[in-house]
């Protein structure tokens, strides 16, 4: 397959159906590739015509701003609306909750106005549409399977159904811990945490999260963010059940099932 | 009732009404002590959350068990106050009963409805008192509590037991002395709950029933009166509160963060410095986040007049479950005192000057700011609509803005998303190599 970048498709006088927001995580942390793969590859099979920025991308911003450096949010905002408007964007699909929260509700006051979607929405609506189409037999048919809410995509954002929708459509038992949707327990990754050591406390809150989810006893916890992802790798980790629970991005569920 | 109990009474009341004007003033001036901010817009989703969150409780139903017991005790006091409208006018004209005979065979149905509230007021306020103090919820007994909040909560509900019993005490013997055909007790027909306690009253005298009905009474709407102008003194300032800040709540998805457009412009001019040429002088430094209540907003201070220290926020954040030093409820709890400190001075001087104090540090340390991950848990449960977020990070603005205060893992990341365009350490060159290798 070929990744095309923005500029790729400008050079030769085309306009891609999406833009893939890819984000830092998904373009750097050796794990969240993988994740970025995954989503690439469904789009790929699907027949979208995406596009990513490549080198052109920068970060959001997001974690400046929630530690409180507004001053770097503003440069790297102000930078990535030039860049999006420049290429006469419009729709722009994310698999990091982060990203689309920022996309989304904080830069169209700086001039960025786009249709965002988180990747978790973005596979409901293929999935809808016929378009994702899942193997007979899935290798996760009957299987346990949990599913981790964001804040950035809950709370921040009221999105709880779609990316259970898409679980759903892996035929597979959706258990739920206890602490879900509105309810459900920080990864600990946010709010700029993700970059730093905890404050002293009684445990870490990817244990406690890592705890909760390990007894439902399901075999996959489905996240839908890379920080989450690393959080709650290194909480069943801690838990000793890396053997035995596996951390998936519903991105990555998909992509195995694909038809 | 003579001439004098009247006298007494109009007095009592006109003192009770000046004196709760008279604090609601302050604390409308400490709340507008914050900066101003706009929370006008969409007013019929504004009205809608009026009616669910403080109307209709929709939050506390969360936690349904709890919600029913808060319901009754909400109930319960919205409407014996209907009741209270007969007392203040008898108490007024002299009269007894004045609604009595407007009502008819209605009015021992109406006082029998406002009875079994008492009672279910009753109820709910004596498990409260179990949940606080014996089986100690975990919530209801955190350390933030400890002295005059724990205290203040047991006042509360201990008064509203007390004033229920008063209410049902003055009917039962009411209905002892109309057994008794008391000229001046008006046969009502007998009260669903006090009526079943008449008998115990049976062997007293008319006077000493009539000191009893008399005595309730007195002490009851004195009470009440009382109890008003504890209020703004107290967390339960809650049940007129929690009106007006579930009216302004903000209305856009939790996830957006206030922009600053002081900063905002900066960095435009920054970027293309073309357009400094018509740009007017800035009028003053700007201030970048807050280090003390002024610096806040008005519905930051609103919040936190309108806090009950029920302790939701707390029970649901990760930080605080996990054993950090960040509680959001102790966010507005400083907040509120911080305010009322302000206020303080500013009531006895006319103006604010500096008293070497502030929000952050004196009250709010770095390290309890440090711990939020911006998860929205707090903002999600509080009932009352209260986002101790914001307030979080508007001081964390000014940590890092104004003070260059951040823990140096934060500094490195800074510098990475400025010079790499990324949080980590990467060369921008390789944020496409999972694509180069997929092209392979």
């Amino acid at each position: 397959m070929q990744v095309k970048t923005m500029a790729e498709y400008a050079a030769s006088g085309e306009t891609p159906e999406i833009l893939f927001w890819v984000g830092c995580a998904g373009s750097f942390d050796q794990r969240a590739q993988k994740i970025t793969k995954a989503f690439a590859t469904i789009l790929d099979k699907v027949g979208v015509r995406f596009a990513i920025l490549g080198k052109e991308e920068s970060c959001t911003g997001d974690p400046a701003r929630r530690a409180g450096n507004e001053f770097i949010f503003q440069m790297m905002a102000q930078n990535n609306i030039a860049v999006l408007n420049g290429y006469e964007v419009k729709k722009i699909v994310t698999t990091c909750p982060h990203c689309f929260n920022t996309l989304s509700n904080e830069y169209p006051e700086l001039g960025g106005n786009y249709e965002v979607i988180h990747h978790a929405t973005y596979l409901q609506q293929l999935i809808d549409e016929g378009k994702v189409r899942m193997k007979e037999d899935g290798g996760f048919k009957g299987k346990k399977i949990t599913y981790h809410d964001s804040c950035y995509l809950g709370r921040a954002n009221n999105i709880y159904e779609a990316p259970r929708k898409v679980l759903e459509a892996l035929d597979a038992e959706l258990v739920e811990m206890k602490r879900c949707r509105s309810n459900g327990l920080c990864c600990g990754a946010g709010g700029a945490q993700m970059f730093k050591e905890e404050e002293k406390g009684s445990t870490r809150v990817n244990f406690e999260r890592g705890k909760e989810a390990v007894e439902t006893g399901a075999a996959v916890i489905a996240s839908n963010c890379p920080f989450c992802m690393t959080m709650l790798s290194d909480g069943v980790k801690e838990q000793g059940k890396e053997d035995s629970v596996q951390v998936l991005d519903i991105a990555e569920l998909i992509a195995r099932q694909l038809d | 009732m003579n001439i004098i109990q009247e006298l007494l009474f109009v007095v009592a009341l006109g003192v009770a009404i000046y004196l709760f004007a008279r604090k609601a003033a302050q604390i409308r001036k400490n709340i507008l002590l914050g900066r101003d901010v706009q929370l006008n817009d969409r007013p019929a989703e504004r009205w809608r959350n009026l009616l669910l969150l403080a109307f209709g409780q929709k939050k506390m139903f969360r936690n349904p068990l709890v919600a029913v017991l808060h319901f009754f005790v909400y109930a319960g006091f919205i409407i014996i106050n209907i009741e209270i409208l007969e007392i203040i006018l008898d108490g007024i004209f002299g009269t007894h009963r004045l609604f009595a005979p407007l009502l008819n065979g209605l009015y021992p149905v109406l006082i029998g409805c406002f009875e079994v509230l008492a009672v279910l007021v009753i109820v709910g306020c004596a498990t409260f008192l179990i949940r606080r103090n014996i089986v100690k919820v975990k919530r209801l007994a955190q350390h933030e509590l400890d002295g005059w909040p724990r205290s203040d909560a047991n006042y509360i509900l201990i008064t509203e037991i007390v004033l229920m019993l008063l209410f049902l005490t003055m009917n039962t013997a009411d209905q002892a002395l109309q057994q008794h055909g008391h000229e001046h007790y008006i046969a009502t027909g007998p009260f669903w709950i006090s009526g079943q306690f008449v008998p115990l009253f049976s062997g007293l005298s008319d006077t000493a029933l009539v000191a009893i009905e008399r005595g309730c009474w007195w002490m009851h709407i004195l009470g009440v009166l009382a109890f008003l102008n504890y209020l703004p003194y107290s967390k339960h300032l809650h049940i007129i509160l929690a009106f007006p800040n579930a009216y302004y709540a903000d209305l856009r998805p939790k996830g957006k963060m206030e922009n600053m457009p002081a900063v905002q412009k900066e960095v435009q001019l920054m970027l293309q410095p073309e357009l400094a040429a018509d740009e007017p002088p800035a009028d003053g430094i700007p201030k970048f986040g807050a280090k003390d209540v002024p610096d806040l907003t008005w519905k930051n201070l609103l919040d936190a007049y309108s806090c009950t220290e029920c302790g939701r926020c707390t029970a649901a954040c990760p930080a605080n479950i996990t054993g950090k030093k960040l509680s959001p409820r102790k966010i507005m709890m400083d907040t509120r005192d911080r305010a009322e400190e302000i206020g303080a001075q500013v009531a006895k001087t006319g103006t604010f000057a500096e008293d070497g104090k502030a929000l952050l540090r004196d009250y709010i340390s770095e390290e309890e700011l440090r711990a939020c991950t911006s998860c929205n848990a707090c903002v999600q449960e509080c009932p009352v609509s209260i986002n101790p977020l914001h307030i979080i990070l508007q001081l964390r603005r000014h940590l890092v803005m104004e003070e260059s205060s951040a823990p140096q893992e934060w500094n490195m990341m800074f510098s990475n998303i400025e010079n790499n365009m990324a949080p980590w350490k990467f060369s921008p060159d390789d944020r496409d190599k999972w694509a180069v290798e997929m092209n392979a």
